[in-house]
């Protein structure tokens, strides 16, 4: 009985009005949450962490570079998830989100990619460097753009979606390149600092910051995710008989 | 699930098979062009032609890194644990550049057995913490050894 009660309100959820007013009701928490963990993180960060004993205060920037580079990675996996529901279900509310999420995860990952240029020019004396990390992080980023290109170019908006989603797909194996290219490959790039299961080399003085953007970046993806796909469902079915309901007679 | 999803689902999995198959028989094929640098040992392990530029990476050696007087030049040397090749370099060193940290040369061996530098870029090793926690580290008789990989 709960399996189905269940079931059935995913279903739902693939019901654009039902859709619609979830978004705005979750999204606001969610930049609430965001914005909330990001001042108590940003301000830790910068005020409360001691400098490192190599790097000193240049180090700080990590708190930044690291949780973007996480979340333009997780943002893919998410969009992942969401383009096999896509592809097989045809659920369109959910290619719509698959879709809208590539900006967001192509916004990750240029700020990943302009923090670690910006800390790798004073520390390794380059801005760019062409190893493994780097560049599977920049191909993350051709991706991305390629994801929004294909999409914009079909007429017929679910038809585009359904192609874009089989890019994300073929996409994915650079997912685990990104994360494995340090110990693959030498790298100019560090390895891992953090480590799930086994000890990380950072001082557990230093993590707290970083937990909490971790979070943070974790909410703001959701939270733009959300809006922006409400307004695009909005700006789909802007003829449709609920969007003028909804928007009464401004529409 | 209706036998149409599941062929759909099926279709899925095999793009994503593929693709992954194809990947990994690309970079099995390419292992040793996607290495950034090489190891000292991998320099003692062959001969390398003078006139080729390859990037080597290593730990400094601890005492020495020695500077002109006069010019930019620097020489130092570059181990890693095995193996060693003395390096020269003239130019600006990056701020992470000091003695037992991971250091990356990019420029050739002369005939000297001398690597000449063209570029030397320093290699940040994972760890971060504060001065005190180093500090009570070298106190401890522990201090912080940096970890550089090597290809051999």
């Amino acid at each position: 009985m709960i399996w189905h009660n269940i079931k059935v309100g995913f279903h739902r959820l693939g019901s654009p009005p039902v859709f619609h007013r979830l978004c705005r009701v979750v999204a606001p928490w969610l930049w609430a949450g965001a914005a909330i963990c990001a001042a108590f993180g940003l301000y830790k960060a910068l005020y409360l962490v001691p400098p490192d004993y190599q790097q000193s205060d240049s180090f700080r920037i990590l708190y930044v570079h690291v949780p973007a580079a996480w979340q333009a990675m997780a943002g893919y996996l998410v969009m992942s998830v969401l383009a096999v529901i896509a592809l097989v279900w045809r659920i369109r509310t959910t290619e719509i989100m698959a879709m809208m999420g590539a900006p967001i995860g192509a916004a990750f990952t240029l700020i990943c990619l302009a923090t670690g240029s910006i800390w790798g020019r004073p520390m390794w004396g380059t801005w760019w460097a062409w190893d493994a990390r780097l560049t599977s992080m920049l191909v993350l980023l051709f991706v991305y753009l390629g994801i929004m290109g294909l999409y914009a170019a079909f007429e017929d908006k679910r038809k585009g979606a359904r192609v874009a989603c089989i890019l994300i797909l073929v996409g994915l194996v650079n997912i685990p390149i990104i994360h494995f290219s340090v110990e693959w490959w030498t790298t100019l790039h560090q390895g891992s600092t953090i480590s799930f299961f086994g000890e990380s080399s950072m001082d557990s003085s230093m993590m707290p910051p970083l937990i909490w953007m971790v979070i943070a970046t974790k909410l703001m993806f959701g939270a733009a995710l959300l809006d922006r796909s409400r307004n695009e469902l909005i700006e789909q079915d802007r003829r449709k008989g609920w969007v003028r309901q909804k928007l009464g007679a401004s529409a | 699930m209706t036998p149409r999803r599941k062929k759909r689902l099926a279709v899925v999995g095999l793009i994503v098979l593929s693709v992954s198959a194809a990947a990994t028989v690309a970079f099995t094929a390419l292992q040793e062009n996607m290495l950034f640098f090489i190891s000292p040992s991998d320099v003692h392990a062959q001969t390398l032609p003078g006139d080729r530029n390859f990037r080597l990476g290593g730990l400094v050696t601890e005492g020495s890194v020695s500077r002109d007087n006069q010019s930019l030049m620097v020489s130092f040397a570059v181990n890693d644990g095995a193996h060693e090749v003395p390096v020269t370099f003239q130019g600006i060193l990056p701020d992470l550049f000091r003695e037992g940290q991971g250091v990356i040369a990019h420029g050739h061996i002369g005939e000297d057995g001398v690597f000449h530098a063209r570029e030397v870029l320093a290699r940040h090793d994972e760890t971060y913490m504060p001065n005190e926690v180093a500090d009570a580290l070298e106190k401890a008789g522990t201090p912080h050894t940096v970890d550089m990989p090597t290809t051999r």
